[in-house]
């Protein structure tokens, strides 16, 4: 079953194109990842499908929804973590979690919850008392606690330190084991790497490359060999390896020497996204 | 129903925890409500000063917690995007703004308790005679000011500035209407400012219904008033109000 289904959208602040033509499908249980530079469009496209913002153009589904018109039906199985928001300061963890599983008809239980995203010491803290990263982890708790199918996380970790991020990957990968489809957005190519399913790279409005982390990086057979001649490094970049590697160390063994620091190495999904997102400023 | 209960317990549990904006709002008139009664002495409109006072910080109290109070907590909570998270929940926002209405009454009510409570205890002032009207006025005051509130809060930008702009506009208008004491002496321009401010028309109200006696329903002009201040506290609401932050 498809989750998310999204079909030539596009959305313009004035001038600014901040969508042009996007498409692609999620499917139910499956973790998807928007990845892309700031102002990429990342947020604008699932402000829409969060039922935030309205489309210029497009068809888009939402778990069978049009999220311009969103019912009650289609609030009670989703789940948001916006990038920046806060919750009441004075009220305890576990309170606030009780508050927003009072909005959903069939909640999972506050404390099961509390102790999913990992605040089960701090649920009777303040929320003004909590580090940044906990405060993620209520968000994300808050997000789960009317046990919704599709949750909508967007830069999750963003600002956070690197053992708070892997705290939350941990959480973000339980989620899959509970069946959520989730929708993630990152800028971070190592969280979209570690996390997703497939991936989308959005660039200036619209998908550069979508698939999965390792269709990204075999989409072509490009490697890199690099080896030191005479003390300087040498960067080869090839489609065809095996004639290279072999033309090159032929011409190496007739000549009797050693290649110094031979190396050959796939690009990394790094290397991929970084190569997609500079071609706009060429 | 289930989800306005629910709600309304929940900003009461956010308004009683949050100390600062209780004390603010809710503290605050019955501490002015102690200090001017022990200041003014005698009689003022015929009757003991601090029965006078009592009735003036009525309608202060409702300018604080209806409409200072729920305007800067709007403002906060949009800029917070406490709001913003809110719309996503199934929790719709017609019951939102009703909850949210309601719990202003409850506090209102609560303050309008104590402000009599208190005014028995430390200078010994009468209980309303007449206590439906004293009710239909909170109910009143506190929708008219509440929807002006809510309006204001829509024309505010920033949440650092929101208690700046709110007091700027609520003290002069208590000093100017009437809500600190009486203001017959004033000079005739300061009067004819407070007479077109609705702070004016609610201690009026307070004024005729508990000092006076009269029914709530006999002061059509000052329900009138308060009425048409309601109504475009509203019209700016729909038209101003927003439910996200203002990106700069």
């Amino acid at each position: 079953m498809t989750a998310i289904s999204v079909r030539g959208l596009r959305k313009a602040y004035g001038p600014l194109e901040a969508v042009r033509g996007v498409d692609f499908d999620i499917e139910e249980g499956e973790v998807f990842g928007l990845l892309g530079p700031n102002g990429a469009g990342k947020t604008t496209t699932v402000e829409i499908l969060e039922g935030y913002r309205r489309r210029d153009a497009g068809d888009v589904s939402v778990l069978g929804h049009d999220p311009e018109r969103p019912g009650r039906d289609f609030r009670e199985r989703i789940g948001v973590v916006l990038q920046q928001a806060q919750l009441w300061p004075t009220l305890t963890v576990r309170e606030t979690h009780a508050v927003f599983a009072g909005y959903y008809k069939k909640p999972r239980d506050v404390d099961e919850v509390v102790e999913l995203v990992g605040l089960a010491d701090k649920r009777d803290a303040r929320v003004k008392t909590l580090s940044g990263g906990q405060k993620r982890r209520l968000d994300l708790g808050v997000a789960l606690v009317g046990d919704p199918d599709l949750v909508f996380l967007d830069e999750p970790t963003t600002g956070f330190d690197p053992a708070a991020r892997r705290a939350a990957w941990e959480m973000i990968r339980s989620l899959r084991a509970l069946g959520k489809t989730v929708l993630l957005t990152t800028h971070y190519l190592d969280e979209a790497e570690q996390l997703a399913d497939r991936v989308a790279v959005l660039r200036e409005g619209q998908i550069v490359r979508i698939g999965t982390p390792r269709e990204l990086t075999t989409g072509d057979n490009e490697v890199e060999v690099r080896y030191h001649r005479n003390g300087e490094e040498v960067v080869v970049r090839t489609a065809e390896p095996t004639r290279f590697l072999h033309e090159l160390t032929s011409e190496a063994l007739a000549r009797g020497e050693e290649l110094e620091r031979l190396e050959v190495r796939r690009p990394t999904l790094e290397d991929v996204y970084l190569a997609l997102v500079d071609e706009a400023d060429e | 129903m289930k989800l306005y209960l629910h709600q309304v317990k929940t900003e009461q549990l956010v308004y009683w925890r949050s100390r600062e904006a209780a004390v603010f709002t809710f503290i605050f008139p019955l501490l002015l409500f102690v200090l001017l009664g022990s200041v003014y002495s005698g009689h003022i409109y015929g009757v003991p000063a601090s029965q006078a006072l009592l009735a003036a910080l009525l309608g202060y109290g409702c300018a604080m917690v209806a409409f200072a109070g729920l305007a800067i907590t709007l403002v906060l909570r949009r800029e917070q995007a406490i709001l913003k998270r809110l719309r996503a929940t199934p929790l719709p926002p017609v019951t939102y703004v009703a909850a949210l209405l309601s719990s202003t009454l409850v506090v209102f009510a609560l303050e309008t308790v104590a402000l009599f409570l208190l005014g028995r205890a430390v200078f010994g002032t009468p209980f309303p005679a007449r206590v439906g009207s004293v009710a239909l006025l909170v109910v009143l005051g506190s929708l008219c000011f509440a929807a002006m509130g809510v309006g204001l809060s829509g024309l505010i930008r920033s949440g650092e500035g929101s208690s700046a702009v709110v007091n700027l506009i609520v003290l002069p208008m208590a000093f100017l209407t009437g809500a600190f004491g009486p203001t017959h002496h004033y000079p005739r321009f300061l009067r004819a400012v407070g007479d077109v401010l609705p702070l004016k028309y609610l201690v009026d109200l307070s004024n005729a219904v508990y000092l006076h006696k009269h029914s709530f329903w006999s002061q059509g002009t000052a329900i009138g008033v308060l009425l048409a201040w309601g109504a475009a506290g509203v019209v700016v609401a729909f038209f101003k109000f927003r439910w996200e932050p203002r990106e700069a």
